[in-house]
């Protein structure tokens, strides 16, 4: 042992090919293949471009939230107020309505309210150091209770036929506007968290909190923008989803905090933090819609879906591992 | 003395549980009487007891969503079998819901355990498809009052001493957790693996079969609160108890549970329930709709948590700020 330089050992499983072949993303990609392929054969209807165009909502709304969660998440912290905070934008913007705002008001409404809370979330999360999961609990609680507080049991109606655009134009041919938002958004995502200083950052404070502060991060200030990003994400979401159903309930958006949290984890964001990619979220949205377009087209009421949607989330998450653990015969 | 009491959350929120029933009294004459008070405990019963085990499953640095579907999916199975076997003994069939849910918690235990999947990623999966196994099982049917046999029904609401047997129950519940949490090898090992993992690792307690019982401990008492739930309100759909996960982590934070494990106590999980439950019956009484309930509810979790945040924040100079703000 007189030669101190390290031997190197040909690595062949770590070719830039095989890494892509192994990735996350690749394993997804053929599910979501996989899954086209069985809906094309299941439904005669599945390959139509209108029915594909109008599946498109089952994803682009939650998805829009979703890149923004992907960011937050890979920081290290959570927002499960983000319907909540659908459901106090849609509610601000109807009680607008009565105030004979226009479309361009009722928009910045919805946007200013979706800015607000994040806001708030984030104040108390950075200023106060509280944990964000139980903050966005208590927040989303708080969200939708106002909400409730202003509408009660009723609704709000009667938006102008202008907003309707924004969840039910169509932008080119079959294309809608909510899929134009939803490229433009995950090209603005994908190229912000993987080409900039800023996304190398975020995943620096997800995968090492102090050791970002002691290289210089400001980890609060960059939590701080991307807890308001999540915020007026889920005000543009409240926009569309309000402007397509043409109409707010207090249960707008119920429970989506939860299918846009399995969305980014089934994208292969890591909810413990410091790892996670757009394509990876993007793939996974497309995953999700498609298997509740296509049971849908089967007549598989909702609720069933979600056993799909459920046992996807842990399936796809459990496989690698027990695959590993298989190998090692550990099992 | 004094100065310590003050410190001690269970007091604080005993206060403020105290003084919230003086100042509903003061609107509402009547409220603070025993009997009333004794069904103020009743309802939140339920509440209570979940806290419990989902207090243990925080403790281990855990979380389990799927409380609320194992509830309404083992309260959806039992109400089935007495519809359509209305002779089988109603302890049987208590047994089988603590059975099924201990079933459902081993689940997700052994999934965190073996697998070592978040267990936010394993019960927010398992949520869904309890949720959506009820559908499927019942067909979207209701089972209702008219379906379900007489002893089934009547079991959790007769009274003794003036207490129905839910409140009886949750009582032993509490009772049983006491025992649990400071007599008991597991009850150290949840404090321990949550409080620090890689310590408890050397002291000889496996981290994975604490989380793994915690998670199976919380399951069982879904699975009793599954019955308690579909025979005390006598009716069973896909949408019972929607979304009271949330309710029952909730009750945890405002008691003090810390959600980075680790720290927490019976008497805190049990009054921050109480605390909800006392705001929810006392909101009609006051004249005050119930759709303030969920606002008021969310404002209360922000608060204790900000308070919670208070006091367990670290004395002495600091240098450097801390960045570690969750676990």
């Amino acid at each position: 042992m007189t030669d101190a330089t390290p031997r190197h050992i040909p690595d062949r499983l770590n070719s830039r090919a095989n890494r892509l072949l192994r990735s996350w993303e690749s394993l997804l990609l053929a599910v979501a293949v996989a899954i086209f392929l069985a809906n094309t054969f299941a439904s005669p209807y599945f390959l139509d471009p209108w029915n594909l165009s109008d599946a498109s909502f089952n994803f682009t709304e939650k998805a829009m939230i979703g890149f923004a969660m992907a960011l937050l998440i890979i920081a290290g912290e959570i927002d499960l107020s983000v319907a909540g905070i659908i459901a106090l934008a849609s509610t601000a913007m109807g009680y607008a309505l009565q105030f004979d705002v226009g479309t361009v008001g009722l928009v910045t409404i919805g946007l200013t309210v979706g800015l607000a809370c994040g806001l708030f979330n984030g104040l108390l999360v950075t200023k106060m150091g509280l944990p964000s999961i139980v903050v966005t609990i208590g927040t989303m609680s708080l969200f939708r209770g106002i909400a409730y507080i202003i509408l009660g049991d009723e609704a709000f109606n009667g938006y102008p036929s202008s907003f309707s655009f924004f969840g039910q134009g169509y932008v080119f041919w079959v294309f809608t506007f909510e899929l134009l938002v939803f490229v433009l958004l995950a090209l603005i995502y994908g190229v912000v968290l993987h080409a900039t200083n800023f996304g190398r950052r975020v995943y620096a404070i997800g995968n090492n909190p102090t050791a970002a502060v002691f290289s210089g991060v400001e980890v609060d200030k960059i939590k701080m923008t991307l807890f308001v990003l999540t915020g007026l994400m889920s005000g543009i979401a409240a926009i569309c989803l309000t402007s397509r159903l043409g109409s707010t309930r207090p249960s707008i958006a119920y429970a989506w905090e939860l299918e846009i949290v399995t969305m980014v984890v089934l994208g292969g964001v890591s909810i413990q933090g410091g790892s996670g990619s757009i394509v990876g979220v993007v793939i996974a949205a497309l995953v999700m819609g498609m298997v509740t377009f296509g049971l849908g087209l089967l007549n598989v009421p909702g609720i069933v879906m979600s056993i799909f949607i459920g046992a996807l989330l842990i399936g796809v998450i459990a496989l690698p591992r027990l695959i590993t653990l298989i190998r090692y015969g550990r099992v | 003395m004094i100065t310590k009491l003050f410190k001690s959350r269970e007091i604080i929120l005993l206060a403020a549980i105290l003084a919230l029933i003086v100042l509903v009294e003061t609107r509402f004459s009547g409220f603070a009487a025993p009997s009333n008070l004794a069904s103020v405990f009743n309802d939140t019963s339920i509440l209570i007891m979940l806290a419990l085990g989902q207090m243990v499953v925080i403790l281990t640095r855990c979380i389990d969503l799927s409380v609320a579907s194992n509830l309404a999916l083992t309260g959806m199975v039992v109400a089935i079998l007495n519809s359509t076997m209305p002779d089988l003994p109603v302890v049987v069939l208590i047994a089988l819901a603590i059975g099924m849910g201990l079933i459902m918690g081993a689940f997700n235990g052994i999934l965190v355990w073996k697998l070592d999947i978040p267990p936010i990623v394993v019960t927010l999966g398992t949520l869904t498809i309890y949720r959506g196994l009820i559908f499927l099982i019942s067909g979207g049917e209701w089972i209702n009052a008219h379906e379900m046999s007489g002893g089934f029904k009547s079991l959790p609401r007769m009274e003794i001493l003036g207490l129905p047997v839910l409140g009886w129950i949750g009582i032993a519940v509490i009772g049983l957790f006491l025992l649990l949490t400071t007599r008991t090898s597991l009850g150290r090992a949840f404090f321990a693996a949550g409080g620090n993992p890689h310590a408890a690792v050397y002291t000889g307690i496996s981290v994975g079969r604490t989380r793994f019982w915690a998670f199976t401990i919380s399951g069982g008492l879904a699975g009793l609160c599954g019955y308690l739930w579909v025979s005390r309100y006598a009716v069973a759909y896909t949408d019972v108890a929607g979304g009271f996960e949330l309710d029952v982590v909730a009750a945890c934070v405002i008691g003090g549970i810390s959600i980075a494990g680790g720290i927490g106590s019976v008497g805190g999980a049990v009054l921050g329930a109480l605390f909800l439950g006392v705001i929810k019956n006392a909101l009609p009484v006051v004249d005050i709709s119930p759709f303030w309930q969920l606002a008021i509810s969310g404002a209360a979790i922000i608060i204790a948590v900000a308070f919670n945040a208070r006091s367990e924040r670290t004395k002495g100079r600091v240098i450097l700020k801390s960045a570690e703000h969750t676990s």
